[in-house]
């Protein structure tokens, strides 16, 4: 049984969030689906409200203070990823979008994501498949094909919710699961210091 | 081991009383300013080269001309020369000449430029960025070597028997730095050619210079040029010194909480224990710098940032009092004592005309018509 890790980047602002409770049910699920598939799981939850000001202070600065570079760490070692945002005028929360922003842009290649967002209405559901979905394309990510919307109005059936959204939470985890133990456990991205693999010569006839 | 002050000329707004310096008023500031480092014992001043506003110094070669000739002992120098963007052609004569008005007192420093706009102003793509620092630096030095150069590149029309004027002093082409905050194919760079490799090292934390460092070190061995600490590294760094720690805080806190490129950001406290920023009483600065050893080892140059933000010249130069009198004489003193012997100085004309096996002269005498230029 190898052991995987799974970072869950949470974008809620308020406590308790909502988006937090999406984000842990769909972590649970994961956390069981891997089981399933005989792997263990070890979880780091990055809650953005936290690195609020890093954030702020790395798009002023250019660089991550400890407390950020940490949880961007976190993010980019990881074997998979759930991303949870609260969608606000009808799309992404800045926070979560600056989160991505200040990420190397090859940080998330081939990484497997779980997409989920919360919202007052239901009406704000595809917000996930015509913003935050292209968002992880173009980061080169590999998102699993449900995402998962959750209303306020979903957290309201029996257990504390809807039953429809608890199948696609296991649906969408089931997915992620798969992904995650297709591949090997991550390779760390690449080191820039690492010794070049294309020689000076070759820079310098221009290949 | 050299230390002296770099700028970037830019004219900024002092927010204490709302007003920016005229460029007239910021040249003769600057000028005033490269003066005073000689007077207090600085041994070097280095100016960058911006084609832009906020910034006055597109012409950096005739601003270092001015001050040679106002100068005896400042070495000169450029905080950077944009390879990309400038034809080598006119960077191998602009400083070759510029080398023999100072005797000697030259060096340059190689960088990118960061500003995108820049490139299409002198018909380059910023997407070509690396390859120009690459091909463009290959030409230059051999302009330097060769008194004939045949060449042909991706970026420049070629060159049929081309000599490029005034031949370096002696012979001896200036020493070329290589500055770079965070790309590793210019820490090879400066490694392949065993030039010197200098870290801005203000706008970052220092695990990240130390990074950089160490990757050029490991390299400038790789390539034969000697034992990775023997590599020659400078370091960029920004101070603001009171006599009294907490009078330097509270004068320098308005500068930075709006200063271009960090401020409106984390607050002084925050940025100073996360980059190499030292606001303080000249013993802390002291005790900062000599730090800054344990990260990157023996170094060959130290250069600080003093001038920006839109301090007033009377600050700029109290500041210069403070690093002569002060900073400097002790950091010569620890550094020396702390220096393994086999730890090369930063090379120097003499250093490296001894190198050479002496100075040559180095003129090609053309057979051609004195007047009209055409080859008998």
């Amino acid at each position: 049984m190898t052991t995987r890790t799974l970072a869950v980047v949470s974008g809620g602002l308020s406590n308790p969030s909502s988006t937090r409770l999406l984000a842990d049910r769909l972590t649970a699920a994961t956390v069981a689906a891997l089981r399933a598939r005989a792997e263990d799981t070890t979880v780091e939850v990055v809650e953005l409200r936290g690195h609020a000001r890093d954030l702020a202070d790395d798009l002023v600065t250019g660089f991550a203070n400890q407390a950020l570079r940490t949880a961007i760490d976190t993010v980019t070692g990881a074997d998979g990823l759930i991303a949870v945002t609260p969608i606000f005028s009808a799309s992404y929360s800045g926070l979560f979008k600056t989160f991505f922003d200040v990420l190397d842009k090859d940080s998330l290649v081939g990484k497997p994501v779980l997409l989920g967002a919360t919202a007052g209405t239901a009406r704000h559901s595809l917000a996930l498949e015509h913003a935050v979905r292209p968002l992880f394309s173009y980061l080169r990510a590999v998102p699993v094909p449900t995402a998962v919307f959750a209303a306020t109005e979903d957290w309201a059936g029996a257990g504390g919710i809807d039953r429809a959204l608890a199948g696609r939470i296991d649906r969408a985890a089931g997915e992620l699961a798969d992904l995650i133990t297709g591949r090997p456990a991550t390779a760390r991205p690449t080191d820039p210091f690492a010794d070049p693999t294309t020689s000076f010569e070759d820079l310098l006839r221009g290949h | 081991m050299q230390f002296g002050i770099f700028t970037v000329s830019d004219l900024t707004q002092d927010p204490t009383t709302g007003r920016t310096p005229t460029e007239a008023e910021r040249i003769a500031a600057v000028l005033t300013i490269a003066q005073k480092a000689e007077e207090v014992g600085l041994d070097v001043f280095a100016l960058g080269e911006h084609h832009n506003p906020p910034f006055f110094s597109s012409s950096p070669t005739t601003t270092l001309a001015w001050i040679a000739a106002k100068t005896r002992k400042l070495q000169l120098s450029t905080s950077t020369t944009l390879i990309t963007t400038n034809d080598p052609v006119k960077i191998a004569e602009d400083y070759a000449m510029l080398q023999h008005l100072a005797e000697g007192r030259l060096d340059l420093m190689m960088g990118r430029g960061n500003t995108g706009p820049v490139y299409p102003w002198f018909g380059k793509d910023i997407r070509d960025g690396l390859q120009l620092a690459v091909e463009n630096y290959a030409l230059l030095r051999q302009l330097w070597r060769e008194d004939v150069v045949d060449w042909e590149g991706k970026f420049r029309t070629p060159l049929q028997g081309f000599t490029s004027t005034p031949r370096p002093l002696d012979g001896v082409p200036p020493f070329v730095w290589h500055g770079s905050i965070r790309s590793p194919q210019i820490a090879e760079q400066a490694a392949y050619y065993g030039d010197g490799f200098f870290h801005n090292h203000i706008f970052w934390p220092p695990e990240h210079t130390q990074r950089m460092v160490e990757f050029y070190r490991r390299r400038y061995e790789h390539y034969g040029h000697g034992s990775a600490d023997q590599a020659i590294v400078g370091l960029g760094g920004q101070v603001f010194m009171r006599k009294n720690s907490q009078d330097a805080v509270e004068e320098f806190r308005p500068y930075f909480d709006v200063a271009p490129v960090y401020g409106h950001g984390p607050s002084l406290e925050e940025f100073s224990a996360q980059t190499p920023l030292t606001v303080g009483s000249p013993q802390q600065v002291i005790e900062r710098t000599l730090g800054f050893r344990d990260y990157v080892g023996d170094y060959q140059r130290q250069l600080f940032l003093v001038d920006h933000a839109g301090l007033p010249l009377k600050t700029v130069l109290e500041q210069l009092d403070l690093l002569g009198e002060e900073v400097v004489p002790v950091l010569r003193k620890e550094f020396a004592a702390l220096k393994p012997a086999h730890v090369p100085e930063a090379p120097t004309h003499a250093s490296l005309v001894a190198a050479a096996g002496g100075a040559q002269d180095p003129t090609v005498h053309a057979p051609a018509d004195a007047v009209t230029g055409q080859a008998r």
